[in-house]
């Protein structure tokens, strides 16, 4: 482990979670900078949530360190420790009106009624709420529930900000039109902010930095950028975006065989004769040479699906064995280029493109 | 179980966390002094001889071989397995009538129903008296047979066994998948069959809860056998003259421990069956809607309606034999039964009623629902809480006749530093709360269940401490149970006969321990105005709830009913 620089706002060491003989989280550390926004994704089960209620002090680590702006917090009960949380349920109180459930933690600290008020104010224009303040949260949409809660959480200016699936029990519209607004509240008060989702999208876009997790372990962490084009396993390739794999054997260097096909990708890390699959994101396959060097698949149609903006063509290859290959085309050149079922084509993608994992 | 449970990281703890800690250590040991040490006593006592020497299982051997008690044994099981047939045949057809047709009146009979929850168990056999007694209106229906005895048991038994049938059983087939029915129907299922195959099983483990439940409530009672027993000795009875007819306090926890054993055995099926039950039916279940059967709800309404005018027949000649001068020679109605002054008792006893009701509706209600909370929302001490969570459901398979017993015991003893509140009103709230704890604890479980058990976490991470949210959140969202609670608890305690039938003391004579002496001394008459007493109190405690739920709810519960909150806080 390397030493974390001192400018991390906040810093785990080594954390491990058993539940009995269960090792829900194993020796994670990771740093967050002051006013980072980042993610921790992975798929359900993987421990994403208990690393978030550890951090918190809501679930007592079995091993571990929490450093909160250099102060050890390991040991504090969460009453101690300075962050805000809006949890999958919300869990607004159902008999507090809008303004009571923003205001619950003002009121014990001792805030005079005039300075509650404004700050409640403040809150609820910045989540857009102002009309509905004396409302229930049994009559507000779900959306507007969660706006609520982000409200009731940022009430005491946390310096650090929880979110554990917050946009999950929302439908596909609001959680888009949301990403952008709890975004754009992050920024603006530069909290530092850790959410948990399980949905690839939500982490793209809305983090500076995804940590993503596997089976209690942090497996890959790096810009979403570096998640996509770099993702260092078949399972982050596959898990974030699609991915085509075909299963390889290493020829020559820089050369691999798939069945009868050679290609041509960069196999710096591989022997001669290593097994290995390769990998191809769908947008990255063209039904048109660009480059003279391309490497070039003949294939045959199987199956198109229209998603809108781009149609994702499934290619069935007599030289390849195993799944389909898909291949994303923009609409607009799909209908250029009229693709039929059954209709032969040639594939084509860069040498650069290629991504090679062991078996 | 895993009871002490050491994390390797010491974790500091917040006031919330204190306070937390330090009421279940106080729970523990409450439960130790007013539940475990008491039965502690009552086993060493059965292994005891009269100078206290400990003799092993001696006394259990002379058990064996007096045939005179074992036949009691005997006797207690016949009316116990008997009742137990009789009322969850009848209450399973009415509370199938109540949720599987389209019977007119459903809401009157449901009313009646629960009638007999009002009364002490012994307003039955009293009724009965009257009805089928020596001097009774219908006494040639016997057939010469005499109502004192196993005949009168069972019927009274049914009687007040009834509606806690009835409550099970009615929640145990409204939760019904009417898909399986829709099923049944599209592959052409005869409505018999459907009935068979589908309403009883799935009804299965609601019967076999009800049967083991009213199984323990007729093996384990002790006012109705007394008042219309006569010569035919049940358990119950038999404890009761070994210690208070002949002082034998030995005999009297050995029959206890008789006593004892089924209803744990009963108790434990119990909550088996109720843990499958609740996984029977899924998220994705449609409720059962019934469909409108001529033939079916007529025969159904005949049905209630028979039940209903019989036990409107039972409460009404209670009423009535209260209120007329010499049953059955002069029928002249007065009020001189009400004078209960002349029977050297006065009304002490009533208002001693009352007040151990009101006591154990308010501290128990407080006692329960907090315990329910701890055991519930705490995120500390595991073990602790499992620990306290097996305490509150001890009292249920304990009889309300050997708890009392096991109080003597305990707290007479003179070394005990809290002997001083035997004999007092203090003992009979503490003994009435334990003996009714199970029951409240759960309904109180089930209403936390319903929150949201992030509430705990979000207070906490805005710094306010748990107590501050319990107080402002948990309290007036489950105000409504709170409600349920205390009259159940106020009702039982006006009613309860077994638990503090060894407890009471000359100045806290209960009314329903004074109906059974005066019955005892011939006084049918003021013994049935005694009882009736105990009815008038729970009705009027029954109405005020009603109108408290309706009235001062809807504005504490405002958001339930979706009215906006105009003042801001
Ligand atoms: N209190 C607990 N006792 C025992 N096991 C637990 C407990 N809490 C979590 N686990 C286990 O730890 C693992 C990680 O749980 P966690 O809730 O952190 O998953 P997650 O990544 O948040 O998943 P999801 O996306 O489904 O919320 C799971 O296998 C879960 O069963
Ligand atoms: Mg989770």
């Amino acid at each position: 482990m390397t030493e974390s620089s001192d400018d991390s706002y906040l810093k785990v060491k080594n954390l491990s979670k058993s539940f009995g003989s269960f090792e829900a989280i194993k020796n994670i550390s990771i740093n967050i900078k002051e006013g980072e926004f980042v993610c921790f994704l992975g798929p359900s089960g993987c421990g994403k949530t208990t690393l978030l209620r550890c951090i918190a002090g809501l679930e007592i680590q079995s091993a571990g360190l929490v450093f909160q702006k250099n102060k050890d917090i390991s040991n504090l009960p969460p009453s101690n420790r300075d962050f805000g949380i809006v949890f999958q349920s919300y869990a607004l109180f159902p008999n507090l009106s809008v303004f009571s459930n923003i205001a619950y933690g003002l009121i014990n600290n001792k805030w005079k009624r005039e300075d509650i008020k404004k700050r409640v104010g403040e809150l609820l224009s910045l989540v857009n709420l102002t009309e509905h303040s004396s409302k229930y949260p049994s009559q507000l949409s779900g959306g507007e529930q969660q706006r609520v809660a982000l409200a009731r959480a940022l009430a005491t200016s946390p310096g650090l900000l929880l979110l554990d699936e917050p946009l999950s029990a929302l439908d596909a519209k609001v959680r888009v039109f949301l990403r952008k607004q709890i975004r754009d509240l992050q920024r603006k008060l530069g909290v530092t902010t850790i959410m948990v989702t399980h949905d690839q999208e939500e982490a793209q876009t809305m983090a500076d930095r995804i940590f993503v997790m596997k089976d209690g372990e942090i497996i890959q962490s790096g810009t979403p950028n570096e998640i996509y084009t770099k993702a260092n396993s078949p399972f982050i390739a596959s898990f974030i975006g699609s991915m085509n794999f075909i299963p390889a054997v290493v020829s020559n260097s820089d050369k691999v065989q798939c069945n009868n096909v050679e290609l041509s990708c960069n196999t710096v890390n591989f022997k001669q004769n290593d097994s290995v699959q390769i990998a191809i994101r769908p947008e990255d396959i063209q039904i048109k040479k660009e480059n003279p060097d391309d490497n070039i698949l003949p294939a045959t149609i199987k199956e198109i699906e229209f998603l809108g903006s781009f149609q994702r063509v499934y290619f069935e290859s007599k030289n390849l064995t195993g799944d389909l290959i898909m291949v994303d085309i923009p609409s607009s050149n799909a209908r250029k280029t009229k693709l039929n079922i059954n209709q032969e084509i040639d594939l084509y993608f860069s040498k650069e493109d290629v991504r090679v994992y062991p078996v | 179980m895993n009871f002490f449970n050491f994390a390797n990281i010491r974790r500091g703890k917040d006031s919330s966390d204190r306070v937390g800690q330090f009421m279940l250590v106080s729970y523990i040991i409450l439960f130790l002094l007013f539940l475990v040490l008491p039965l502690g006593a009552l086993i060493s006592k059965s292994l005891e001889n009269k100078d206290g020497d400990f003799i092993g299982l001696a006394n259990y051997n002379l058990y064996l071989q007096e045939p005179a008690l074992f036949q009691s044994l005997y006797n207690s099981l016949f009316v116990a397995i008997s009742s137990t047939i009789i009322v969850v045949v009848l209450a399973f057809l009415f509370s199938y009538a109540l949720t599987r047709t389209c019977m007119p009146f459903k809401g009157f009979f449901k009313l009646i129903a629960l009638i007999p929850l009002l009364s002490p168990s012994i307003l039955a056999a009293i009724a009965l008296v009257y009805w089928f007694g020596n001097q009774g209106v219908l006494k040639e229906m016997l057939l010469g047979k005499s109502i004192y005895g196993p005949i009168g048991i069972i019927m009274a038994s049914v009687y007040w066994t009834f509606p806690h049938a009835l409550i099970i059983l009615t929640t145990s087939l409204s939760l019904s998948d009417s898909r399986l029915y829709e099923a049944a129907e599209v592959l052409k299922t005869s409505k018999l069959r459907a009935f068979f195959t589908i309403t009883i099983p799935g009804a299965r483990y609601g019967i076999i809860s009800t049967a083991f439940v009213i199984f323990t409530q007729v093996f384990t009672d002790f006012g109705v056998p007394k008042v219309i027993g006569g010569n035919y000795n049940v358990l119950a009875t038999d404890i009761y003259k070994e210690v208070v007819g002949m002082q034998n306090f030995q005999m009297g926890a050995v029959i206890s421990m008789v006593l004892l054993v089924p209803a744990m055995i009963a108790f434990f099926i119990d909550r088996y069956s109720r843990k499958k039950q609740i996984s029977l039916l899924t998220s994705r279940s449609v409720v059962f809607k019934p469909k409108k059967h001529f033939k079916v709800d007529m025969i159904m309404l005949a049905f209630c309606s028979l039940l209903a005018l019989i036990i409107i027949l039972m409460i009404g000649m209670a009423q009535y034999g209260a209120i007329v001068k010499f049953w059955p020679y002069n029928l002249n109605f007065t009020l001189k039964n009400y004078n209960f002054e002349v029977a050297g008792l006065g009304w002490d006893s009533f208002y001693n009623s009352v007040r151990l009701a009101f006591y154990t509706a308010i501290f128990g209600t407080i006692i329960i629902f907090v315990g329910s909370y701890l055991i519930e929302k705490l995120r500390i001490n595991d073990g602790m809480r499992n620990l306290v969570q097996f305490f509150a459901l001890m009292p249920m398979a304990v009889p309300g006749l050997v708890l009392g017993l096991a109080y003597i015991f305990f707290f007479n003893a003179k070394d005990n530093p809290l002997n001083f509140i035997y004999a007092t009103m203090i003992i009979l709230v503490v003994n009435t709360i334990v003996h009714f704890y199970t029951v409240s604890h759960l309904t109180a479980v089930t209403a936390l269940k319903q929150m949201d058990k992030e509430f705990e976490s979000v207070s906490l991470s805005l710094k306010i401490p748990i107590y501050k949210m319990f107080w402002r959140v948990t309290l007036p969202v489950c105000l409504p149970p709170i409600f349920d609670i205390s009259i159940y608890l106020f009702v039982n305690a006006m009613t309860t006969v077994s638990g503090v039938i060894f407890l009471y003391s000359y100045d806290t004579t209960l009314a329903s321990v004074s109906a059974i002496h005066l019955d005892e001394q011939g006084e049918v008459a003021k013994a049935a105005a005694m009882a009736m007493l105990i009815v008038y109190v729970s009705v009027a405690v029954r109405l005020t709830h009603t109108i408290i739920t309706k009235k001062v709810l809807r504005k504490t519960q405002a958001w339930r009913y979706n009215i906006i909150d105009t003042k801001l806080d």
